[in-house]
């Protein structure tokens, strides 16, 4: 399954709005994607699963997408989303 | 008719108006834990299309409110629609629970969670608590709790109004805030002053008032007549025609009644509003906040982003006083970068100018970036440190300031050390500003933030006006300038005391200036100065309140009879 780890670049982590930013476009692909962080693995489309994580700036996580059309596509943009400081506009 | 009866509480500004009541919803009681009579099946059509429209209306309001609202509203509602959740109620209906328990525990325990987690997390909890009473309130068919939205003009009832309340709060709407709980620095006190509504707060009792009664709110006395006779409401409709009638203070430099000069400052937390200050009047700053600029990164600023920024604020204030506030950051607004330790007590902790010194070169920069616009500008430009508690940390600031090629150096006074201590401390600084949330929360040893204990933030309690009077008292023997640039300074009646007190200049947010220059009129200095001997020699807050506005009234412009 395609899989990708990134660093999460917003400078407070992933709350509120950069959470609900990643788990939108999760939502709108319509692709079973997992989010893990230490061990822990949420469904990436739930706000509260993703916050649950407690992911803050800098920390390591992992996606996971379910095999087929469009995954690889979507893995990209998820990452894009991880690595771009959303607190820094 | 019902007979006629007062509420008792603290008036926000001089407003008077009437109209009828609207209460906001009390919260809903937690649903029992009985066991389902429906059946699991038909328990979770129940929810899934209560979650369903919750997430709809939430949707809805969001596009109405628009703005910063919107972002927090759409958020609430992707908690509505959240699949981790809608498995947990589920599995929860499955062990025998009716919808709106299982709708209850689910919400309950994701906030729990995100209480745990502290923080900017723990802050989301309010939102989910909010979403779940929404949801319960669906299933039960009640009226979701939340700020009422009829289609007429209404005097709001409330308990104490959140943040969230307030954004989308219609203020067109709305004619007059009472609220039950909550004191004058309160979310819905700081609102009030803001927009100038009339509003009294700490009513207690006001629950109890049906809605639809009709109601008086006289801010200036703090009462509240609930079911007004026929003439008492042609008194108050006379009352607010005549005050209508009345020229309004022009907008000008503050003053006593005997020409005595009292400058009006603004308070601003970027150069954006200045313009708007101008406008209102204000004749320069008395704090500008410069956290912005560092609140969203995870390091400091350049001295050149910096620069602009301030070349932009000073630019709009040419020829007039410009007091900037260096980095506060710290309790409630921790910045990794300067402080990353967690710590149990943020009040009183590394916060303000304890931890500029741990992280010197920040504050170098900024004081450099600022040097270097104001030789581009030709405002007045006065720096000052934040949340100073000894002689030895003025003279670090002042000596860092001159290094820096600053002219005017001063400090805030927001701890009760540097009140008492104000004349030595303004033997080195150039000047003092009070912060009056701060040196209440401090001399009080209550947590400003902290509800339970929100009653005894209060700045008209003797013992902070004692200290205001300590700097005052200080300044003029040294002859330096003290100003306040609290929330105390923006409460019309509280000001004419601080000038009372010694205070040289009052500084608040643009949209006061209006309401404290009007009220300065009023007075002499003489009289201010009785405010303050009167407030200083009562035993609480809300003692010196009353009695400081019993000794104003019969010198108010305005002699009218009172109503009986």
């Amino acid at each position: 399954m395609p899989e990708q780890t990134v660093r999460v670049a917003s400078a407070h982590g992933l709350h509120a709005r950069p959470a609900s930013l990643f788990t939108q476009a999760v939502g709108k692909a319509g692709i079973a994607v997992q989010l893990a962080k230490g061990g822990k693995t949420v469904n990436a489309a739930s706000i509260l699963g993703v916050i649950s994580l407690g992911i803050d700036h800098n920390d390591e996580v992992t996606i996971t997408a379910e095999e087929g059309d469009g995954a690889e596509a979507l893995l990209a943009e998820l990452t894009g989303i991880l690595t771009t400081d959303h607190d820094a506009s | 008719m019902a007979d006629t009866s007062e509420l008792h509480g603290v008036g926000i500004g001089r407003g008077l108006t009437f109209g009828p009541v609207l209460r906001m919803p009390e919260p809903l009681p937690e649903p029992l834990d009985i066991p389902s009579a429906l059946g699991p099946d038909v328990e979770k059509e129940h929810a899934t299309a209560a979650l369903a429209s919750t997430a709809a209306l939430i949707r809805l309001r969001g596009e109405r409110a628009g703005g910063t609202a919107k972002d927090v509203l759409e958020a609430q509602a992707f908690m509505a629609e959240d699949p981790t959740l809608s498995d947990d109620i589920v599995a929860r209906i499955d062990t025998g629970k009716t919808a709106e328990r299982a709708v209850f525990e689910a919400f309950a325990n994701f906030r729990d969670l995100l209480l745990g987690m502290g923080g900017y997390m723990s802050e989301r909890a309010t939102d989910l608590d909010d979403v779940s009473q929404r949801v319960v309130a669906q299933l039960r068919g009640v009226p979701v709790p939340g700020v009422p939205d009829p289609d007429y003009r209404f005097v709001l009832f409330a308990r104490d109004l959140a943040p969230a309340d307030t954004a989308l709060l219609d203020l067109d709407k709305v004619i007059a805030l009472v609220t039950s709980d909550g004191g004058p620095t309160s979310h819905t006190a700081i609102l009030a002053r803001e927009k100038s509504i009339v509003a009294i707060v700490g009513a207690a009792g006001a629950m109890d008032t049906p809605d639809d009664s009709v109601v008086i709110v006289d801010a200036a006395a703090g009462l509240v007549t609930v079911a007004p006779s026929e003439e008492q409401l042609e008194a108050v409709a006379a009352e607010i025609d005549q005050r209508a009638a009345q020229v309004p203070v022009p907008v000008g430099p503050g003053a006593l009644a005997d020409g005595t000069s009292v400058p009006l400052l603004a308070n601003l937390g970027s150069a954006e509003g200045a313009a708007e200050a101008v406008e209102l009047g204000a004749e320069g700053v008395g704090l500008f906040r410069t956290e912005f600029l560092f609140l969203d990164s995870t390091k400091a600023p350049t001295v050149e982003e910096q620069q602009k920024h301030y070349t932009k604020l000073l630019a709009a204030f040419p020829g007039k006083k410009v007091v900037v506030r260096a980095l506060d950051a710290g309790a409630d607004k921790p910045l990794s970068f300067l402080n990353a330790a967690a710590e149990e007590n943020p009040a009183l902790g590394l916060r303000g100018l304890r931890a500029l010194r741990a992280n010197e070169q920040i504050l170098r920069d900024q004081l450099q970036a600022l040097a270097n616009a104001a030789a581009d500008t030709e405002a007045e430009l006065w720096v000052m440190a934040p949340m100073v508690s000894t002689v030895e940390e003025t003279r670090y600031f002042t000596r860092v300031a001159r290094e820096a090629g600053l002219q005017t150096a001063g400090v805030m006074v927001e701890v009760p050390s540097s009140a008492l201590l104000a004349d030595r401390i303004l033997a080195d600084a150039d000047f003092a500003s009070i912060g009056t949330n701060d040196l209440t929360q401090y001399t009080l040893a209550a947590d400003r933030l902290l509800g339970s204990v929100a009653a005894f933030q209060d700045p008209w309690h003797p013992a902070v006006l004692r200290l205001v009077g300590e700097v005052g008292r200080a300044g003029r023997t040294l002859g330096k300038p003290v100003g306040v640039c609290g929330e105390a300074a923006a409460d019309p009646l509280l000001a004419v005391v601080l000038v009372g007190l010694g205070v040289t200049s009052l500084s608040m947010s643009p949209a006061a200036l209006a309401g404290v220059r009007a009220e300065l009129t009023r007075y002499t200095l003489a009289q201010a100065q009785e405010f303050a001997v009167i407030a200083l020699a009562a035993n609480g807050a809300n003692e010196a309140r009353a009695a400081v506005l019993a000794a104003a009234s019969p010198s108010n412009t305005n002699p009218k009879e009172k109503v009986e």
